[in-house]
């Protein structure tokens, strides 16, 4: 039971349904069908951001431009569906697509060919974009009578009773996975975030690595601008607005270290759904939108001391009895 | 295999050609030659700084030569990366240990060169497979799924030697690949160089130890200040000859360690540990004494003195400061007791580069120098000044960057910072690592000054002739405990070598007794 505690993510899973049991104590609407549809479809997306943005940290970066690059794609694919109401779906998902991965492409160029660092890079981004949002929209909303009846539709249309979006998510949890667990690329990121200098030694092209690791997050951040515009069916300028934070939240709760290297995707979905469960539970149960914020960031605080502690090196292993205990404790 | 006049006709695998390699205004290699052969063991040998380690990386991609040709079989290539290294056969297992902590022992092995399956995955049941039988070739007990982080020093140096044979290499280069390894170890690797050698592969192997040259090598090239200054048959040449070689003159090393009359005890340490890095430590330090610590990398004895200075953590055990218990639970409380430490790893923990050598010089004594909240700039000039001369570090001006300055005057800063806050205690670790023969005795001599002045030093050292010239006592660590304590008059290479090793540690009378005599 002990051993099983140790790992962080059933850590967080264990808390998870302790969460939840209180919730439902208080409001036992909270684990009805509709409520859970609802935050299924609420976290697919932050999931997603979760996921890449888990990239950046692995590789000890970050990405502070993935709202506003949501918000550009977002805001763009809306005033294409407003002028073109019948454009195919398929369409707007590639041009989202293209979008994002074109603006996730500039951070990647700044950041690997340039050389500036990740931080400084995408909170200039972040101001760029976000800017760019109100040049091409003028500053006006985009409603839903203005969007075409599919481009709204697609998010939640549903299969096997789910909607597209948690579909969506669900396959790019699988695939993120597989490509850091099974893919010669992902184990390079862990690699690269866990030592850098050991990473060069055997030949791991960091320039590459960043390069890809930033357009990926744009091209998700692209689909995912898309996905939020039409779920929530309206487009305007401060849309996901300090969305970016929530990512990085999630990856922190998950466990996944700031200082790069250390990270699992259970670990950072757990850290969605968790994350999720918070925004979603506070007013079912009737906490004032103020107290809500605080205790968000409370919960993220205490989730980065935690991390913190059990980051702190235990020191090597030198005696000869500490040995046999580690041996022993990995058998 | 005898080669005799064969020997030069014969082509070797690898040749460097009058290799030039400069950072910044530094010569690191001023046109070396190399010249590596199948089936043969080459002794690079040459002091720190001698630039072995940097035509280690040339050989290995990881830096571009300046000017020179590296040449495999005869074909001149360029080498870009470690890939480009690999492909031509060349595999190195580098100094310092350069892995992954957060990944398996598999994973470390086969990191820049996993293996795929069919389909683009990776091949995770088959490369646990391969690194099981490779770790099982070098009759090593570490599992392929073990977490590196899991391991001890000696074993994660046995993982890296792993990675180095996971290629189909035609020149294995060993960078001091014994610095981490007991005897016992040390005769299991000297089974594996012969192997490799039985299958035509050309090694390098760089040491310090003569021994070792002597048991393992065919031939030896010698640098010396980044030059290219012989080679030859090892059969041909003795001790002296090469150690004459690599300095450029016969000396024996002159220590100046003054007599000195030592006083009572100012530190005792009793019984510390941490039941992970260290156990059962217990000596004494007294006034005007230099104390010596001797003992492999990895032995516990950095992190020992990590724990005095209060950066690490400990479990049991009393530290008595002139005879009263010892406040050690940050640095601020022991330097308050006028301790100091200064640390093994100058570029990351003993100054701060990007600082003026002012600055550096003042920043362990800043409270003195501060009038209320504000810094008085006369006093830290006086004192930075004063210490500038005190140690006559070579510098344009004190607001020169530290990252500016040879290692050498890097390292004057770094001990000059501490004996500004004027302390009784200074702890030494590694004092003259990497750094040339004349900074080299400057700092001895150095030393010698701090215990006429009646300060007590901890020396932590793993060269032998600096601690035995140097100390009036020596304790050996091994994983982690005292192996045995030396008085100067009972001082022998042989023995503190075999108790660093663990050779005969704990068991023998003798060692027993120098134990309770420390501990007293």
């Amino acid at each position: 039971m002990r051993r099983l505690l140790q790992r962080r993510e059933n850590q967080l899973a264990a808390i998870i349904i302790l969460v939840v049991g209180l919730i439902t104590l208080r409001a036992p609407v909270f684990l009805s069908m509709g409520s859970i549809d609802t935050i299924m479809t609420d976290g697919a997306i932050l999931t997603m951001m979760a996921l890449v943005q888990m990239l950046a940290i692995l590789t000890r970066g970050i990405d502070l431009s993935v709202s506003a690059n949501m918000a550009l794609t977002g805001m763009v694919v809306a005033l294409l569906s407003k002028d073109h109401p019948e454009m195919a779906v398929t369409a707007t998902i590639v041009l989202a697509l293209g979008l994002g991965l074109l603006l996730g492409a500039i951070n990647g160029v700044m950041i690997a060919y340039v050389g500036i660092p990740p931080i400084v890079v995408t909170l200039g981004t972040m101001s760029i974009y976000r800017g760019l949002v109100f040049q091409v929209s003028g500053g006006a909303w985009v409603n839903a009578q203005q969007m075409g009846s599919a481009f709204i539709a697609f998010p939640t249309t549903r299969l096997l009773g789910l909607t597209a979006i948690v579909w969506i998510a669900a396959v790019m949890v699988a695939a993120i996975y597989l490509f850091l667990n099974h893919v010669r690329k992902g184990r390079e990121l862990y690699a690269l975030g866990g030592n850098p200098t050991a990473a060069r030694y055997v030949g791991i092209n960091n320039t590459h690595n960043q390069m890809l690791v930033y357009s990926l997050i744009g091209l998700v951040s692209g689909l995912c601008g898309y996905l939020w515009v039409a779920r929530y069916a309206v487009a305007y300028t401060e849309i996901a607005l300090g969305f970016e934070l929530q990512t990085v939240a999630a990856c922190v709760i998950g466990g996944v270290s700031m200082a790069g290297g250390r990270g699992t995707v259970l670990g950072c979905v757990l850290g969605s759904v968790f994350l999720v469960i918070i925004f979603n539970a506070l007013p079912i149960i009737n906490v004032s939108p103020f107290w809500q914020l605080a205790i968000s960031g409370a919960v993220i605080l205490a989730a980065v001391v935690l991390n913190s502690r059990s980051e702190r090196s235990k020191g090597k292993l030198i005696l000869k009895s500490a040995q046999l205990a580690a041996v022993r404790g990995t058998a | 295999m005898i080669m005799n006049t064969a020997d030069q006709d014969k082509n070797p695998v690898l040749a460097l050609q009058g290799i030039k390699k400069h950072f910044g205004g530094v010569k690191a290699l001023d046109g070396v030659t190399l010249n590596l052969y199948a089936g043969q063991v080459v002794a690079l040998v040459g002091e720190n700084g001698a630039g072995k380690s940097t035509a280690v990386k040339i050989m290995t991609g990881i830096f571009r030569p300046d000017a020179g040709t590296i040449l495999i079989n005869g074909e001149a290539v360029s080498l870009h990366s470690t890939q480009d290294a690999w492909k031509n056969g060349v595999t190195a297992v580098h100094q310092e240990t350069v892995m992954f902590d957060d990944l398996s022992v598999a994973e470390n092995i086969f990191m820049g060169h996993l293996e795929n399956r069919r389909g683009g995955l990776l091949d995770w049941a088959g490369m646990n497979r391969r690194a099981a039988q490779i770790l099982l070739e070098l009759e090593s007990d570490i599992r392929a799924d073990m977490l590196l982080n899991n391991l001890s020093v000696a074993q994660k140096h046995m993982v890296e030697i792993a990675r180095a044979l996971s290629h189909d290499s035609k020149v294995v280069i060993m960078d001091e690949p014994t610095a981490a390894l007991s005897q016992q170890e040390i005769q299991e690797l000297y089974k594996i160089i012969r192997r490799l050698q039985a299958a035509g592969k050309a090694i390098l192997y760089i040491s310090h130890k003569f021994d070792e040259i002597f048991a393992i090598a065919d031939r030896y090239t010698v640098f010396r200040d980044g030059c290219f200054v012989g080679e030859g048959r090892i059969a041909d040449v003795n001790e002296d000859e090469l150690v004459r070689l690599m300095v450029g003159r016969s000396v024996r090393q002159l220590f100046p360690k003054p007599t000195v009359t030592i006083g009572g005890p100012v530190l005792e340490v009793q019984g510390l540990g941490n039941d992970r890095e260290f156990e059962d430590i217990s000596f004494t330090l007294h006034k005007g004494e230099v104390l010596g610590f001797y003992g492999l990398v990895g032995a516990g004895r950095t992190e020992l003195m990590e724990a005095l200075f209060g950066l690490k953590p400990v479990t049991h055990g009393a530290i008595l400061r002139n005879g009263t218990p010892m406040a050690h639970g940050s640095p601020r409380a022991v330097i308050d007791q006028g301790i100091v430490y200064v640390p093994e790893d100058r570029q990351h923990s003993g100054v701060i580069l990007p600082m003026s050598i002012r600055n550096n010089l003042t920043l362990p004594s800043i409270r003195a120098l501060a009038t209320g909240i504000f810094l008085n700039n006369a006093k830290e000039k006086a004192l930075s000044q004063q210490f500038r001369e005190r140690l006559s570090i070579k510098c344009a001006n004190l607001d020169q960057k530290v990252s500016d300055l040879s290692g050498g005057n890097q390292q004057k800063v770094v001990i000059g910072k501490w004996l500004a806050t004027r302390p009784d205690i200074i702890v030494l670790d590694e004092p003259t690592k990497g750094i040339d023969v004349g900074s080299k005795s400057a700092v001895h001599a150095f030393i010698g000054d701090l215990v006429k002045q009646g300060l007590s030093v901890i020396m932590v050292s793993s060269e032998l002739p600096e601690v035995m010239g140097m100390a009036d006592r020596i304790i050996v660590m091994h994983q982690g405990r005292i192996a045995r304590s030396f008085d100067r008059a009972t001082f022998s290479a042989e023995a503190i070598v075999a108790a660093a090793t663990g050779l005969f540690a704990r068991s023998s009378q003798e060692g027993a007794h120098a134990q309770t005599s420390s501990a007293a």
